[in-house]
């Protein structure tokens, strides 16, 4: 093979692989958008009632207007997924807001004081990175009882250290621009160049940083729900499902084991994917 | 009677752990004169002018601008509004000190509505397009990011929002040095513009004996933070009294120009590695 040519097949495989790249963002996207439309109008698609059970269809398979059949207490299956994306996403999407505001604060926070206020903050954040985030939900919900408030509070308080001390980094790079110093010579005060300038060109990282910890809060709140600790049936929820169809898989109807458990890894695949290459991104900016 | 200075500067000191990076520098700039600090990397010039300009406090020592102290760190808002109106400062780095999500009407908006508070929307509107006409940007330019412009163009920008605030001193750290040699002229002639129509002072931080030549009156010479020779910018070039001075002017290229041994052997004395 010729240089040129060896030249132009290198060119035509990174064109591919940038093209590949694209068609996965766009599919990841596709998905999380899907996903966020059933969170909001989920539970009024649902074409049958997610509570009523019939226990005459109990564990019966597709028939017409029931595509993918019924659960052990003869529930629509596919109006519990669908009311069940709701809570299931519910959850996350509140850590998510929660831990990257707390994150911020503190990371800007960190970077802007810096000595002894980002000296205290870092330390108090590597004793939070020592309880892994479940323990801490378990934890709560054993105190508090069972239900979504405690662990979402928790589950935020777990994750907020993660979010802060990445943004941390990429607050302190974006302290020591010029720019910023530029705005502190003008006499503006801390607070709003933190406002207009830090954080808007902070905010890239951020969206990936909330991207990723969705995915992780996802699977997190799915586990939670799985011990019986979060949601409690009959309210329908992806983890719950996958927890209550344990007896089916066991007697050959696996049906809303694997489809729960399908939508909850085709969304935190999606979202990590997502995630990953939006900090790609902001990294290469 | 003289004129009070706009700018003085008295016993400066800065030490960094247990370094000293500056040691003991004075001088006063008149008003409307400007001045050069020139010296090698690491001499401390630009730590002067950010302890000039308040991004860090100096050790020991005091600085004075318009009459009013600004050794300390401000401690109010007002105090910082009002020292932003003494002095004010152009980066070198065109690229990083712009923030690349404004363009430069925003920019300028900005500053203008900070100490300009009294001024309606068509004023500060009219002042910044009298700010883009002054540093030479069109309206494109001006409402463009700052990813889309060239160097030269955002060092423009730089110069538009230091001259905002309408302050007594400008301080061009290095503020030509990232500029390839024409735009650098381009720069350069608006300074001097600049001054001539507006009155302001400059102290001008750089390395470069040819930028110094064509813009200021007086010029001292930093050497591991002290001044080691000060005058006419004229006389210190034309005819320097310390070695290091002329090593400093004998290292600016020109045609036929070589490292020499005896330029090497000064250079390299002067940092023993």
């Amino acid at each position: 093979m010729t240089i040129a040519a060896s030249v132009l097949d290198g060119v035509r495989t990174r064109r591919r692989r940038v093209a590949g790249n694209t068609v996965v963002v766009w599919v990841c996207a596709a998905i999380v958008g899907l996903a966020l439309l059933l969170a909001v109008f989920g539970p009024a698609l649902a074409p049958h009632d997610p509570d009523a059970a019939d226990l005459t269809y109990a564990n019966v398979g597709p028939v017409a207007g029931h595509p993918l059949g019924f659960d052990s207490q003869g529930r629509d299956l596919l109006s519990r997924l669908l009311a069940g994306a709701r809570t299931s996403m519910a959850g996350p999407a509140l850590v998510v807001v929660l831990a990257m505001a707390g994150g911020t604060v503190l990371a800007v926070v960190s970077a802007w004081a810096g000595r002894w206020i980002d000296a205290t903050l870092s330390a108090v954040m590597d004793v939070l990175f020592a309880f892994p985030a479940v323990l801490l939900a378990v934890l709560a919900a054993a105190v508090f009882g069972p239900g979504l408030t405690a662990p979402t509070l928790v589950l935020a308080l777990a994750y907020t250290p993660y979010v802060a001390r990445v943004l941390r980094g990429a607050a302190l790079r974006e302290r020591a621009q010029p720019y910023i110093a530029a705005c502190e010579v003008q006499g503006l005060s801390a607070f709003t160049i933190c406002l207009r300038h830090l954080v808007p060109n902070i905010a890239p990282m951020m969206a990936a940083q909330g991207t990723l910890l969705f995915g992780y809060a996802m699977v997190d709140f799915a586990a939670i729900s799985f011990m019986g600790l979060g949601v409690q049936p009959p309210t329908s929820d992806w983890g719950v499902m996958v927890s209550t169809g344990q007896p089916g898989v066991l007697q050959g109807y696996p049906a809303e084991s694997l489809t729960a458990g399908l939508c909850i890894v085709v969304v935190v695949v999606a979202v990590n994917l997502l995630g990953e290459r939006l900090s790609q991104r902001s990294e290469g900016r | 009677m003289t004129e009070e200075p706009v700018l003085r500067v008295t016993g400066l000191r800065r030490e960094f752990g247990g370094v000293v990076a500056v040691d003991g520098v004075d001088f006063e700039i008149p008003r409307g004169g400007s001045l050069a600090i020139v010296g090698e990397s690491g001499s401390g010039k630009s730590t002067v002018a950010n302890m000039v300009v308040g991004l860090c406090a100096p050790t020991a020592g005091t600085i004075t601008a318009c009459g009013r102290d600004r050794s300390r760190p401000a401690r109010s808002a007002k105090e910082r509004r009002l020292r932003g109106r003494e002095v004010q400062i152009v980066f070198q780095d065109p690229y990083a000190s712009l923030d690349p999500r404004h363009c430069a009407e925003q920019t300028l908006d900005e500053v203008l509505r900070l100490h300009r508070a009294d001024d309606g929307k068509q004023q500060r509107q009219a002042r910044v397009a009298e700010l883009g006409d002054l540093v030479g940007l069109d309206a494109r330019q001006m409402r463009a990011r700052p990813r889309a412009l060239s160097g030269g163009q955002r060092q423009r920008i730089a110069i538009a929002r230091a001259l905002a605030a309408e302050p007594e001193v400008i301080i061009l750290d290095e503020s030509v040095a990232a500029l390839d040699v024409l735009v650098q002229a381009q720069v350069l002639n608006l300074l001097a513009d600049i001054r001539e129509r507006t009155g302001v002072s400059y102290l001008l931080i750089s390395h470069d004996l040819g930028v110094v030549r064509q813009i200021t009156d007086e010029t001292v010479v930093m050497r591991r933070g002290r001044i080691i020779e000060r005058g006419p910018t004229a006389d210190v070039l034309a005819h320097p009294r310390q070695p290091y001075t002329q090593v400093l002017r004998d290292s600016v290229p020109h045609a036929g120009w070589k490292p020499t041994r005896a330029l090497r052997a000064l250079t390299e004395g002067a940092q023993p590695s």
